[in-house]
């Protein structure tokens, strides 16, 4: 188990350097001139001359990633190119409102998804089963900004009772959280329900029936505590598509977070912050899948390492 | 009597045969119908709306459903009804394309590095976990940001990050092929490597890569849509069903149907296909 430790994480640093290439080609094959973009519409000949070489633009690429790389794992991920301030402060400023967002509605995820997920596993091919199901499926349907426009509608426009954007109080967390634990909450439902059912047909489970332990304690202690690995890797895995969803989430709702600061910076052609969210945003993915994955080793030493 | 009888039955026999399949297999029964209500719709487009979903009325602009316009119509006056029909021949044509390029870059590259020795095997692994790495959305955007927005490059874009899934796919199954006897067989045989990858492995690995299109069928519409609601992909007047969600937008409270219709349209569809893909899963896997 060591040696698979050591390997995921040896192979951390390589998918990162990756990433931050690939990262890097991308804006380097971003239309217009970054230079000129930077010092602005009306800058003459010589200022974007300047410009060019205070970005580095005139050395050859190899050593503008040095550069880059050098600066990113520093903190340094240059200047926004709309507001003129380092792209880390404003990542910073934003990011707790994307975390906030994020863990209320992973929150809601395994809060929901959980007790779902066993009842349907518990009345097997019963109706409740059926229920969960069904909704299961239909939340992976959804397009989550179609459901956060139609709560928008109802709550906030026709009853007034929610915040319709931004995030003045706590209860503008309200919809948005809700909006982006649909997902999370319907692969978290479908993932307990196959947990529950393996285990509930172990040996051990059988005897503890035997032993007449009541059924709410085999399923609440001895059968989840054994489904809960797969949920935990679930979670950890599809903290990808959580942050996908933030993106859209915080879009629809104008929320302050990095996902909106994204998409604004795509429509400014801010190339510095496109560059610094995508990559703090894929290096926050790509620590939680270790994570996940070195849990998974420690929790069930059966696991096959190969 | 008796020759009737005999004519009958056969045919009864098939036709109760098939209904006590899809009683058993009724996620494929209900995706498969689904699926089957959209794609006639998208392609008798024309012959089933009676209106251009281009055709402007600014006299009747924001209507509620009515006769002559079953789903109202937009802040243009154009009907939502003939622009939703129509939207789905769009997502319909990014499914095929999206999925369509994914599978002819990821399939061969998975076979190959499959079969290939352990540098080629991890340096295509190396690259399609770095893809993988990227939540989708995100690296669409970067995509879409250097390519520019519209359809085809949001297409291109999402079939890039769709790659790395069949890569991998058809990687484990070559693995997992290639120790099998008639494989091993074929190879001593002296049979030709690619003959072996296009004969062997994928004539035994398109099963698999079929259920895993049909999953990815609902991601790439609610990815295109999403994208084309960012105003990053299908720009107006594409009756595009994200990009009409995100016109529908601008008059949350004044109209709802502008936003209603083709998100039910987008829920309908992915439904479809995830039922199915489902269904279709568990008739090929065997342990179920």
């Amino acid at each position: 188990m060591k040696a698979y430790i050591a390997k995921k994480l040896l192979a951390l640093p390589l998918i990162l350097i990756g990433v931050s290439l690939l990262v890097f080609v991308a804006i380097r094959a971003l239309p217009g001139d970054p230079a000129r973009l930077m010092a602005g519409p009306e800058a003459t000949q010589e200022a974007v001359d300047n410009m060019t070489r205070r970005l580095g633009l005139d050395r050859s690429l190899p050593e503008q990633y040095a550069s880059f790389a050098y600066g990113a794992v520093r903190g340094d991920l240059g200047i926004s190119i709309k507001s003129k301030l380092p792209v880390v402060d404003e990542i910073a400023e934003r990011l707790p409102f994307t975390l906030g967002l994020a863990i209320t509605a992973y929150l809601l995820a395994i809060g929901i998804g959980v007790p779902a997920g066993m009842i349907a596993a518990i009345y097997r091919h019963g109706w409740p089963d059926q229920i969960v199901m069904i909704l299961a499926i239909a939340g992976a349907s959804i397009a989550n900004f179609w459901l956060a426009l139609m709560a928008m509608n109802t709550f906030s426009v026709q009853l007034g009772w929610l915040p319709l954007l931004g995030a003045s109080s706590w209860r503008s967390f309200i919809l948005p959280s809700i909006t982006l634990a649909v997902l999370p909450t319907a692969v978290i439902a479908r993932m307990t329900r196959s947990s529950m059912i393996e285990v509930m047909s172990q040996d051990y489970i059988r005897t503890a029936y035997a032993k007449g332990v009541a059924p709410q304690t085999i399923y609440w202690s001895h059968a989840l505590r054994n489904a809960l690995i797969p949920i935990i890797t679930i979670v950890g895995l599809n903290f990808g598509s959580l942050v996908g969803g933030a993106v859209v989430t915080e879009s629809v709702f104008n929320w302050p977070g990095i996902g909106r600061f994204l998409v604004d910076a795509v429509r400014y052609r801010d190339y510095p912050v496109i560059q610094g969210v995508t990559l703090v945003a894929v290096t926050g993915v790509v620590v939680m899948n270790l994570l996940a994955e070195l849990l998974i080793a420690v929790l069930n030493p059966k696991i096959r390492f190969d | 009597m008796a020759s009737i009888e005999t004519e009958i039955a056969p045919r009864r026999r098939a036709l109760s045969r098939a209904l006590r399949w899809m009683a058993v297999h009724r996620s494929i029964a209900l995706g498969g119908f689904l699926v089957g209500l959209i794609v006639p719709a998208a392609i008798l487009a024309p012959l089933i709306a009676s209106v251009d979903p281009y055709a402007q009325d600014l006299l009747a602009t924001m209507e509620p459903p009515s006769w002559a316009h079953p789903f109202g119509t937009d802040d243009n006056g154009r009907d939502i009804f003939a622009r939703v029909l129509y939207g789905a021949r769009i997502s319909l044509l990014e499914v095929v394309l999206s999925v369509g390029l994914a599978v002819i870059v990821g399939v061969p590259l998975g076979i190959l590095s499959g079969m290939s020795g352990r540098y080629v095997d991890q340096a295509v692994m190396w690259v399609m976990d770095i893809l993988f790495a990227f939540p989708g959305i995100v690296l669409a955007i970067l995509i879409v940001s250097v390519l520019g927005s519209s359809l085809i490059n949001l297409l291109i874009a999402i079939a890039i990050f769709s790659v790395p899934v069949y890569a991998r796919l058809s990687r484990n199954l070559t693995l997992g092929l290639k120790s099998m006897d008639y494989v091993e067989a074929a190879i001593s045989l002296g049979i030709s490597r690619r003959r072996i990858m296009t004969h062997y492995i994928l004539r035994n690995a398109i099963g698999p890569i079929i259920v895993q299109s049909t999953l990815t069928a609902g991601t790439v519409i609610l990815s295109a849509a999403s994208l084309s609601f960012l105003g990053l992909g299908a720009q107006p007047p594409l009756p595009e069903w994200g990009a009409m969600m995100s016109d529908g937008r601008n008059y949350l409270g004044l109209n709802i149907y502008m936003s209603l219709f083709p998100g039910l349209a987008i829920m309908i569809t992915v439904l479809g296909f995830n039922i199915l893909g489902d269904g279709l899963r568990d008739l090929l896997d065997p342990r179920k």
